[in-house]
């Protein structure tokens, strides 16, 4: 059984926020270093909201909440994103 | 003989609508939530610590923590993804058992899980017969996708305050949130005044 999605799951909500698809992005990870594409990481989703973690070290990389309107994003993990702006 | 289970079922309907909050429906079933992977704990390996404001950490092993006086609380719970389950039944250690051999005066408390998840409470929610660190669901042991070996149970709160694969609890002198509680989620988590995010 598989209990996370890529982070295309994330697409949607992060394209309210972020003017550019961060899912087309590459993240550095803080905590062990693995390089990969942020499509890449492990979004679980049968939770009270969205939880992306690294696929290498299970670090919690973001966390999103949506309540009608307002939406919490907690990016405290992410690392360093490489985003290619055209 | 339809007429008559629809009679039966609709008056039993409203007795149990009377113990839903707001906002939730009704589910025979239990939903798994889970924000990471499963943390596969074995009995041997297990430990339960509570620490104290001042630093002093009290442990159990598997075989000590089953040697205390067991409880069966039988309890509704109410998820705050909206789905409420009547009449479960749980075995496990109460809270104020375990909290006996603790030297404490703290108002809050952070518990803590295998996987890093966490969720704060006040001590006074974990104390008073409403708290309880469960190994069993309807007689048999708790599977690991529920939170097994042990998991916390608070059932008057909504149920991610519930914490599966329970390692500890920190005790502290301020509130500090946890896992969901960092990220928008209500600081308390009351279901019946629909305590739900941030503000609520
Ligand atoms: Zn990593």
């Amino acid at each position: 059984m598989t209990e996370y999605l890529d982070a295309n799951a994330l697409a949607g909500a992060l394209s309210e926020v972020f003017s550019v698809d961060l899912t087309s992005s590459w993240r550095r990870c803080s905590v062990c270093g693995h390089t990969g594409a942020f499509a890449e990481l492990h979004v679980y989703t049968d939770c009270p909201g969205q939880v992306a973690r690294c696929p290498s070290c299970q670090t919690v990389v973001l966390r999103l909440v949506r309540s009608g309107d307002t939406l919490w994003l907690d990016l405290g993990g992410t690392g360093c994103l490489r985003v290619e702006l055209r | 003989m339809g007429i008559i289970s629809r009679g039966f079922g609709g008056r039993r309907r409203t007795a149990e609508d009377a113990r839903v909050p707001p906002g939730q429906y009704l589910t025979d079933g239990f939903p798994v939530l889970s924000a990471g992977p499963t943390p596969r704990v074995t009995e041997e390996d297990w430990r339960f610590s509570i620490t104290s404001e001042a630093g002093d950490t009290v442990t159990w092993t598997w075989e000590e923590f089953l040697a205390l006086p067991q409880e069966r609380p039988h309890t509704d719970i109410h998820c705050v993804t909206r789905w409420s389950k009547l009449d479960t039944e749980w075995t496990g250690v109460g809270l104020d058992t375990l909290l006996e051999s603790v030297d404490t005066a703290a108002d809050f408390a952070l518990a803590y899980s295998h996987g890093g998840y966490t969720t704060n409470l006040p001590l006074e929610d974990l104390a008073g017969g409403q708290a309880w660190v469960v190994h069993a669901f309807g007689g048999e042991p708790l599977a690991p996708e529920h939170g097994g070996p042990a998991r916390l149970l608070v059932p008057h709160l909504y149920f991610w305050k519930s914490a599966k694969w329970i390692k500890g609890v920190r005790l502290l002198d301020h509130d500090e949130p946890g896992f969901w509680e960092q990220a928008g989620y209500h600081p308390y988590g009351d279901p019946w005044r629909e305590q739900r995010y941030w503000g609520d």
